[in-house]
């Protein structure tokens, strides 16, 4: 039997999880930013300085770029309190999950910690090896020219080859380069059609430079555009009557489809309605791989309320979300119903509008008798507020106390005043969910939410977590 | 009529923020043939001038314009309609916008009026000429301007802490054409419009209207207010048709609940109702309160069609003090401005209703020297 304290740092641990895979920083429907960020910081302080181990084991787990660069920087700026078996640890987690960040905001973090003034033995060694494993220097020194420099800069560390060092230091001092991509990079201050070899966030700069006109440049360089570049420019090239930016949408990730699918008007949909459900059903499927139709009779409750707007800097995420675990529960599911809380039929038209009458659709829901009942909402239920609360717990208690229907409730926004996701129902787990694609490790995560299982378990868990992302690491080294 | 109808519109659960709560109003068939336009003209204090001799200030967030179309269709003509409507708003110095009348005829079939003015006209201008007969005891002020300057306060909504908020993270049911607002419980304005569409248009120009200075202390004051939870007893559920039935019990009950007692206050009492303009099968009317005092006051205006039902209401909750003022000036008219017999009708003395009438703002109204008898005997009667 756990002691009281171990069932405490099991919720803690579990809260901080929630947080960690909702929360951005930015502002969401029914708080700001500044009230994200300062309630996200209280949460990073707090696991850090109770339960460091659990905290560093959590960057194995699903959480989002943003929270795993603010763990590492905690960390990093806290060597002196480790010890050295956590130190071997922790800096074993922190190089794996740094090399699965995106490196613009590994950039970003060695600036930050620059700005912080931390500059530990530890925090050079792991800015070292980073760099080290780049597979592309030159490339970097191209595209993230400033946070090479800096990086370079603040660990001490001497540039790969004394040209690059000049290139990064003093880069119009020379008359040529030998390695290609920085000769073009030269070149392109002098030559309009150098530019197009560049990479296309470099090149923009060169464009505005040498007065390129928007559409010839989009035109010409969109082979140079990386996938989500592609995708995020398509619509805006469009509209500057450029053929060129074509994105293949069946290869884009599930969740950022859908938000693109989202961010176009109702009449290109419906135009567009092969294509898009085409791309939409095969990047789910290649999510569900091959548990595909294993799941059995899944019921879905989405919500598409005017709260999953989001706001401004996360536009229509929470109603993406939805929208990308309808498509995934349908590829997993033997036999799926997906029920919108606004009565829409139809997936793909659906738009952030109306209340939330999470209870009725809940309802309609159980009617199907599904052996799998997954909601999607931010936990604003409104339509009357708590009945979502009262159904699930009268399910719960009266009707199927045999636990015949197995219920999770997803919840993509974080809620800023109560340091969690806000839950339906204290009888269902609560889980938060950032990518669609996290769906069935969250749906696994979900399990503990459930207080049936304690901190030992969840401590196996996180554990395997953590070996699955250093074999996986391992496994890339081989090859 | 005397009381307020809302018949044909159907109460929905409310959503609550802080201190704030809204409840949407739905419409089961919208009006068509009477849209209604907001027609901002900044966040600059108007002008309204009235009559050649006096004009007063007050705080106009906007007026609106109401169109009327003969088949009942659609929004595009009226669109149109907005942009001639742009040219003709005059333009001023100084940010200050002219409007001379309250509600008068643009073009053939559009009215223009400013929603909550006339009805803070018609409470300022209750007994706006001041005595009717010359009593000694009136100052020679009052008998020649009257209760001038016509001025009261009130809060922009975006002064009211939290209905901002409140208002931007409210979802706007499907057909709703109305909303109650309640800031700390107590009923703060009811707006409800002809057509769903338009009340999508108004809605964030709540934000703009005037409240009463008694839901601004509200708002700054009150602890968040809780929500009215579903509750469902589970002894008699057995199955899930038992449960959907206790929902649809859960959810009338709510109805039942606020239309009886949240907003009795609202609808119970009888107004006294003056008619504006008649347009086609519309009528335009403002209405005044009992002036009961410690009571809900709301003065508004509405429009009403051929069946006396409500197609466009606007209220706005009068403060302690504002009831108490019209109360007295509401006695003082019953008996023809005489003090005497106004106190007797009061169950008080002459001397008490003159001070009564000094602290609720009316001091200049008496002559100086009757008012100083009165503070003495009031002084004697207490030394």
């Amino acid at each position: 039997m756990d002691s009281y304290g171990d069932l405490i740092a099991a919720d803690d641990v579990l809260l901080f999880v929630n947080a960690a895979i909702t929360s951005t920083g930015q502002r969401e429907f029914h708080s700001d930013a500044g009230e994200q960020r300062l309630s996200l910081d209280f949460l990073h302080a707090y696991m850090l300085g109770n339960y460091r181990d659990l905290y560093a084991g959590v960057l194995a787990l699903d959480i989002n770029d943003h929270n795993a660069a603010l763990i590492i920087r905690r960390l990093l700026e806290t060597t002196g309190e480790a010890t050295a078996g956590q130190r071997r640890s922790e800096g074993r987690l922190i190089a794996c999950r740094l090399a699965t960040l995106p490196p613009q905001r590994v950039y970003g973090l060695f600036d930050a910690l620059r700005r912080a003034g931390v500059n530990n033995r530890r925090t050079r060694a792991i800015m070292r090896d980073w760099l080290a494993a780049r597979p592309d220097l030159a490339f970097d020194a191209v595209k993230y020219r400033s946070g090479l420099k800096r990086a370079l800069r603040h660990a001490h560390l001497a540039p790969a080859t004394e040209e690059l060092g000049a290139f990064v230091f003093a880069p119009l001092t020379r008359e040529h380069y030998a390695t290609p991509l920085l000769e073009t990079w030269r070149r392109a201050h002098y030559e309009q059609a150098a530019l197009y070899e560049l990479p296309y966030t470099a090149a923009e700069g060169f464009a505005a430079k040498h007065g390129i006109p928007r559409d010839v440049f989009l035109e010409r360089i969109a082979p140079r555009m990386t996938r989500l570049e592609t995708l995020r420019l398509q619509e805006s090239a469009h509209k500057t009557g450029t053929t060129g930016v074509q994105a293949d949408l069946a290869r884009m990730p599930l969740t950022r489809l859908a938000t693109y699918v989202l961010s176009l008007p109702v009449k290109d949909r419906l135009r567009r309605r092969a294509e898009l459900t085409h791309a939409l059903e095969s990047a789910a499927g290649r999510v569900a791989g091959s548990h595909q139709g294993s799941w059995g009779r899944v019921t879905a409750v989405l919500d598409d309320s005017f709260s999953t707007f989001g706001s401004v800097h996360k536009r229509r995420r929470p109603l993406a979300v939805a929208l990308a675990c309808h498509y995934l529960l349908a590829a997993l599911a033997g036999n799926y119903t997906g029920l919108w809380t606004s009565g829409r039929t139809d997936a793909l038209l659906t738009r952030p509008h109306g209340p939330t009458p999470v209870g009725r659709r809940i309802l309609d829901a159980l009617d199907t008798t599904p052996s799998r009942l997954v909601i999607v909402s931010d936990g604003w239920d409104n339509a009357p507020p708590g009945l979502a609360a009262e159904v699930l717990r009268i399910w719960r208690t009266r009707l199927d106390p045999g636990r015949r229907t197995s219920i999770v409730h997803l919840n993509p926004v974080y809620d800023a005043a109560d340091f969690d996701v806000r839950r339906l129902s204290p009888t269902v787990p609560t889980a938060g969910v950032r990518d669609a694609e996290d769906l069935p490790a969250l749906v696994e995560l979900a399990q503990f939410a459930e207080g049936r299982t304690g901190l030992a378990e969840l401590i196996t868990y996180m554990d395997t977590r953590a070996a699955r992302m250093m074999g996986g690491r391992n496994q890339e080294r081989a090859r | 009529m005397t009381t307020l109808d809302l018949t044909g519109l159907t109460t929905r659960p409310a959503q609550v923020w802080g201190a704030v709560r809204l409840v949407p109003l739905v419409r089961d068939e919208p009006v068509d043939d009477l849209r209604l336009r907001s027609q901002l003209y900044g966040e600059g204090a108007g002008l309204v001038e009235v009559g050649p001799r006096d004009a007063y200030v007050s705080y106009i967030p906007h007026g609106f314009v109401a169109t009327w179309t003969g088949d009942g269709t659609p929004a595009a003509a009226y669109g149109t309609q907005l942009s001639v409507d742009g040219n003709s708003a005059p333009t001023a110095t100084m940010g200050l916008r002219f409007h001379r009348g309250m509600a008068r005829r643009q073009a053939k079939d559009r009215l223009r009026f400013l929603p909550m003015h006339l009805a803070l006209e018609g409470y300022l201008a209750l007994h706006f000429g001041g005595p009717s007969l010359a009593w000694t005891e009136w100052s020679q002020r009052a008998i020649r301007q009257g209760l001038s300057p016509r001025v009261e306060e009130a809060y922009v909504g975006a002064e009211v802490r939290g209905l901002t908020d409140a208002l931007r993270i409210f979802e706007i049911h499907p057909g709703q054409c109305g909303v109650l607002v309640y800031v700390a419980d107590a009923l703060a304005a009811a707006f409800t419009v002809s057509h769903p569409d338009d009340y999508r248009a108004l809605h964030p120009t709540l934000v703009q209207d005037l409240y009463g200075e008694l839901i601004h202390h509200y708002a700054t004051l009150m602890p968040p207010v809780q929500d009215f939870r579903a509750r469902i007893p589970d002894a008699r559920i057995r199955s899930l048709a038992d449960l959907r039935t206790a929902v649809a019990e859960q959810e009338h009950a709510w109805t039942h609940f606020h239309d009886t007692t949240m907003l009795a206050g609202l609808l119970e009492q009888a107004y006294t109702w003056q008619t504006v303009y008649r347009m086609g099968r519309f009528t335009l009317s403002r209405f005044l309160p009992a002036f009961r005092p410690k009571q809900e006051n709301h003065i508004g205006e509405a429009i009403t069609d051929d069946r006396g039902r409500i197609t466009y209401l606007k209220t706005f909750r009068l403060s302690e003090t504002q009831v108490r003022r019209g109360h007295l000036l509401r006695k003082l008219a019953a008996s023809d401005w005489h003090l005497a017999d106004t106190a007797a009708e009061l169950g008080i003395t002459e001397a008490q209703l003159g001070l009564r009438l000094e602290s609720a703002g009316f001091g200049y109204l008496l002559r100086q020297d009757v008012l100083d008898g009165y503070r003495k005997r009031g002084r004697t009667r207490t030394g």
